[in-house]
């Protein structure tokens, strides 16, 4: 993991997941012409405008409709295609579950659903827009697999370990900026956590734009002389069990944090790991069993929870 | 193989009658929200309005064929295996444990099944996607979707259809098995959706209202529809729950219920079907 910048004191500010989900899509597009984009109209918040400008053949605009987007993406995999669809992560999951469910896991199609605009730091636009479910909808599809990438260079590369991936993934972007965690060409293997940080006193397992959060937590508990292993969990199904066993035997007490309900999702798969393979001492960080409300990113992820402040917290409690 | 119009008949009265026997030795199963649909299916598998080849059920040129209304599987099952995807002995497995002629059509375990359906509204939208690959690889297979009346309910439909229409899919012709009647009474006193025809002509499809078990009606319009250049297709085909079994036909009650062995046997013979047992 030479490639990481944990050791910087400050995370310097990068592009959001949902732009570099944009690039790799357009840049897979251009050496796999399999490659079909569904799209609910969200086309310029997703970022598949990007593909849809370069390749319009193979775009689809179907409207406010997702159900039908989904079952569309499914039609056309059954024909062999690649196709991408994406929209709003509450949108594409929540409205057209049943069509997730029924057209694309049940016979385990090849389609890529990501949902763009996810958890609460989509700020202002407010809990209409903010899904804090989607992790645990996904992971309720028994053939998907479910992958929350942390910053830009490493969403670029886990969209391209999709799209080479068999079988159906979701993928969840964000849409703000996020600080950068890894160098520019990062090694991400899907079902394979990266250890950003060593150590031997705690582990903080993150996602999504909690894995900053981490790292920083991890530099404050090191001013206090505890060394925290910092795990980006980018893949939650299938999880990296072996690195969460490791975890939990080597340092004993284990912190999960992510932007989604605190059921359900990573934190939820992770405990099942621990308690089936080597119990340890956990701690939980994310969205408590509420909506949240409009305001800014920051000042929400404060009042919700989901700071660096709020992952040093729990790693002290376990100590 | 282009069946003429006795010959459809006949395959027909063979297939009303595999669809009573499996799903009376299954012990349950829609065989009235089947038989509705015999003729628009003989037609279309039998009659020569699809291309189709069951030894190469993966051929990406064949027309394609997805059952919305999933409950009527053992339709689609009786007449893939009289099409040749796999062999009748499999039919009175029906809906047991090991089978792949489950409930409900399951595409990963049976050949010539184009969707896995079951749950309403969703075939179409599946079509959609067929289609638009065709359009993407220049192929010109079609591709027929039959849909329930009670199924016309589900929004999914009309988002499909609003989308078929405006990419001009005409490559696609959804047929609406009208039978009048769902699972807990009569299409009109549940949802009375009226004009039907009015509705898929507003959503800007080319529309043919026609008796669907007239078998010389039926295909002349599934060809039509078939070539018909611009516009998707809709065929709205007026059919009869439980038809050709009179008990059936006038009781919407028989909705998801399998014939009992002595109302099988009343059935098979109002068919022309002397008893089960000299038939086979």
């Amino acid at each position: 993991m030479a490639d990481f910048v944990a050791d910087a004191i400050e995370l310097t500010m990068g592009k959001a997941t949902r732009d570099a989900f944009g690039a790799a899509l357009r840049e897979a597009g251009r050496t796999n012409s399999d490659i079909v984009v569904v799209d609910g109209d969200v086309n310029n918040s997703t970022r598949t405008e990007w593909f849809a400008q370069e390749f319009p053949e193979r775009f689809i605009n179907v409207g406010i409709a997702e159900s039908n987007l989904v079952g569309i993406g499914a039609g056309l995999a059954a024909c062999g295609k690649l196709p991408v669809i994406a929209s709003f992560a509450c949108f594409i999951m929540c409205n057209a579950y049943d069509q997730l469910r029924m057209s694309v896991a049940f016979p385990n199609l090849n389609v890529k659903v990501v949902g763009s605009h996810a958890g609460i730091s989509i700020g202002e636009d407010g809990p209409s827009q903010m899904a804090i479910e989607d992790v645990a909808l996904a992971l309720g599809l028994p053939t998907f697999s479910v992958i929350v990438p942390a910053d830009e260079p490493s969403t670029h590369k886990a969209v391209t370990a999709m799209l080479e991936a068999e079988g159906p993934a979701y993928m969840r972007v964000g849409r703000p900026d996020v600080p950068v965690v890894y160098g520019e060409d990062p090694d991400v293997t899907l079902g394979k956590a990266n250890e950003l940080r060593s150590g031997n006193d705690v582990t903080l397992i993150a996602n999504g734009i909690m894995v900053a959060a981490a790292l920083e937590a991890a530099h404050a508990l090191a001013a206090d002389g505890v060394q925290a292993r910092v795990l980006d969990m980018h893949t939650v199904r299938p999880l990296d069990v072996a690195a969460v066993t490791r975890a939990a035997r080597e340092t004993g007490k284990i912190v999960v944090a992510e932007e989604h309900l605190v059921q359900g999702g990573l934190g939820s798969v992770v405990a099942m790991a621990v308690a089936e393979h080597a119990p340890c001492a956990m701690a939980f960080v994310g969205v408590q069993n509420t909506y949240a409300e409009s305001g800014d990113p920051d000042a929400l992820l404060k009042k919700y929870g989901l700071t660096a402040e709020h992952i040093t917290a729990k790693a002290r409690s376990l100590i | 193989m282009k069946m003429s119009i006795a010959e459809l008949e006949e395959q027909a009265r063979v297939l009303r009658r595999d669809i009573i026997t499996c799903t009376t030795i299954a012990g349950s199963g829609h065989p009235s929200s089947s038989l509705s649909g015999v003729e628009i299916m003989a037609a279309l598998y039998f009659g020569g309005i699809m291309q189709f080849d069951p030894g190469n059920p993966h051929w990406e040129d064949r027309d394609r064929l997805i059952m919305s209304k999933g409950h009527a599987s053992p339709l689609l099952y009786v007449v893939l295996a009289h099409a040749g995807y796999f062999s009748t002995d499999l039919l009175p497995t029906l809906r047991q444990i090991e089978s792949p002629l489950e409930g409900h059509p399951n595409m990963s375990r049976l050949p010539g099944v184009e969707a896995s359906t079951g749950s309403l509204g969703q075939g179409l939208s599946i079509g959609l996607g067929h289609a638009f690959a065709a359009r993407i690889e220049n192929r010109d297979f079609h591709v027929f979707v039959i849909l329930g009346d009670g199924e016309q309910d589900e929004g999914q439909i009309w988002e499909a259809a609003m989308t078929a229409a405006h990419y001009k899919l005409d490559n696609v012709t959804a047929i609406v098995d009208h039978n009048k009647a769902q699972q807990t009474g009569w299409v009109r006193d549940v949802l009375d959706y009226s004009p039907l025809a009015e509705k898929w002509q507003a959503f800007q499809w080319d529309v043919q209202e026609i008796d669907g078990h007239d078998m010389a009606t039926v295909a002349a319009a599934l060809q039509r529809a078939k070539d018909t250049e611009g516009r998707p297709s809709c065929i709205i085909a007026h059919t009869v729950k439980g038809k050709g079994v009179s008990f059936v036909e006038a009781d919407y009650g028989y909705h998801g219920k399998a014939l009992t062995e002595e109302e099988e046997q009343r059935a098979l013979e109002e068919l022309g079907w002397r008893t089960s047992s000299q038939t086979q």
